[in-house]
């Protein structure tokens, strides 16, 4: 099947059909190019390379863009905006899933309701600071989680906040101002706050809201670079995001 | 402050200096007032180049600074953990494990820091001597509530301690990350204390919590930005005040912090 693709809105038919998802995942790996106009698609790499960079297609289209975060301290705000638009979308789920009520106790339904609403205003504070530097409305794919089982939902969060803390506390380095460090510092022991929490809720060991298994021998916390931490949510987010600026 | 402004004048900086000059001049600016930052920023070109030793010393010795004043709360918490644990902390419970877990970081941290202090060519400040009924105010350890009334209030003032001193640990980014890493640590800690305590796990407005008696609302004075980096949060979300003040954290100053840590020191 041959399925054009160009930076108009033109489009098929056949961008709807069964084949999105698949495509969709294979197309997140287009890189750069200089075609500017349509591309044939035959669905193998090469011409896939020499799709148009970056991918310049309506978010609602079947192919997504690649997202740029930019460099310097504009590219680690949209580092961080692009994890907490992934956090504030999971919670968002995890609170609206029709068992929400019979499956979490009071005190974890109201501590997961803030918890998202604390990403939800993270989120848009970081679109507010970049104003037009901000990076798109992204799209994620949670079909890893079953947001109908406690276990899956705890066990996402706790991946999300322990993964969030080590990338703010991995990418303060990288920031140029003052201010934007001592704001990165308001929001990661917010983080922190909900991983030990989420630890709390879904691990049995007493020891686990800051367990051996992430806090080292000199009593630090993780710090991960954003190679490591964008791979970790990558199964999460549809868009390619290209860090690499950073 | 306006975020668009401070966006555009580094970003230039961070493109044509490579990573030594741009820390050089990092430590500079810091030193310089906020309204002369930005200027400092497009005024000094290169010529910084020859004031850059001069920076690196004074950057050294603020480093050593910082983390002794860190260090000053390390040694506070590890010697409260150790007398907790030793007299009020319930044998054999959950309590007592998440105690200890607690305790044990505390003391890497005291030795983390010592290490790192003299590995700066600085000397470490030795352990002053505490008082943690703060002159007859607290019974800690006669009254296990009290404990953790008081570990609570020492969690939440450390993460707002290591928030504030972020800024002055940037020349050196090694030091950022661990203190960093120290810092969401403490916030682990404050957060499971006052789930123990029945609370949630964060701050809402400037709240201290139910069972804070008033002499610990220092600890939580400021904590209620509606504000952040010049914009109006409920302008920007839905999110309604308790939710959107619980959602930052705010950072304390050194001579908040040193108020609050000298009520525990010994007269």
């Amino acid at each position: 099947m041959r399925v054009p693709l160009s930076n108009s809105k033109e489009r098929t038919a056949s961008a709807k059909n069964g084949e999105n998802l698949r495509r969709r995942s294979f197309l997140k790996f287009a890189g750069f190019a200089t075609a500017s106009t349509a591309v044939m698609l035959s669905g193998c790499k090469e011409v896939l390379d020499k799709l148009p960079y970056p991918v310049d297609v309506d978010p609602d289209d079947y192919v997504l863009k690649t997202v740029r975060l930019g460099k310097g301290d504009t590219g680690v705000l949209n580092y961080a905006y692009t994890l907490e638009q992934l956090e504030a979308e999971f919670y968002i789920q995890v609170v609206a899933a029709s068992g929400f009520a019979s499956m979490f106790n009071y005190y974890e339904q109201r501590s997961l309701r803030e918890i998202r609403d604390h990403e939800v205003v993270h989120r848009d504070f970081l679109k507010a600071a970049l104003g037009d530097k901000a990076i798109g409305q992204l799209k994620f794919d949670f079909k890893a989680v079953n947001f109908e089982d406690k276990q899956s939902i705890l066990q996402t969060a706790k991946t999300f906040e322990d993964l969030g803390v080590a990338a703010y506390n991995g990418a303060g380095k990288r920031l140029a101002s003052p201010d934007l460090l001592t704001i990165a510092g308001k929001i990661v022991s917010v983080e922190a706050r909900h991983a030990s929490i989420i630890r709390s809720l879904v691990d049995t060991d007493p020891t686990s809201f800051a367990g051996d298994d992430i806090i080292d021998m000199n009593g630090l916390d993780l710090a991960y670079e954003p190679a490591k931490v964008l791979e970790a949510a990558n199964p999460f987010i549809l868009n390619k995001i290209d860090a690499s600026e950073l | 402050m306006n975020i668009f402004d401070l966006l555009t004048t580094v970003d230039p900086q961070k493109i044509n200096l490579d990573e030594q000059m741009a820390s050089g001049r990092r430590a500079m600016f810091r030193q310089l007032g906020d309204w002369g930052k930005k200027m400092a920023l497009g005024a000094i070109p290169f010529g910084a180049a020859t004031l850059s030793s001069k920076n690196a010393m004074a950057a050294h010795e603020d480093n050593v600074d910082v983390l002794n004043f860190a260090l000053l709360l390390e040694y506070l918490e590890s010697e409260f953990y150790i007398m907790g644990l030793d007299t009020i902390v319930p044998k054999g419970t959950d309590d007592e494990k998440v105690f200890m877990q607690i305790s044990k970081h505390e003391k890497q941290h005291v030795e983390f820091l010592q290490k790192t202090i003299k590995s700066l060519g600085g000397m470490p400040i030795d352990k002053p001597a505490f008082d943690f009924t703060a002159g007859g105010a607290f019974m800690p350890f006669s009254d296990y509530d009290q404990f953790k009334v008081l570990s609570q209030a020492f969690e939440d003032t450390g993460v707002r301690a290591y928030k504030g001193q972020a800024a002055n640990l940037m020349d050196n980014d090694t030091l950022l990350t661990a203190a960093l890493q120290i810092h969401s640590v403490e916030a682990r800690h404050a957060a499971k204390i006052r789930m123990m305590r029945d609370e949630f796990g964060w701050i809402y407005f400037n709240h201290r919590g139910r069972g804070m008696p008033y002499a610990t609302q220092p600890v939580y004075k400021g904590e209620n930005m509606s504000k952040q980096a010049g914009i109006e949060l409920k302008t920007i979300t839905t999110v309604e005040e308790g939710g959107f003040t619980a959602a930052f954290d705010e950072p304390l100053t050194k001579e908040e912090v040193t108020a609050i840590a000298s009520l525990f020191l010994k007269k």
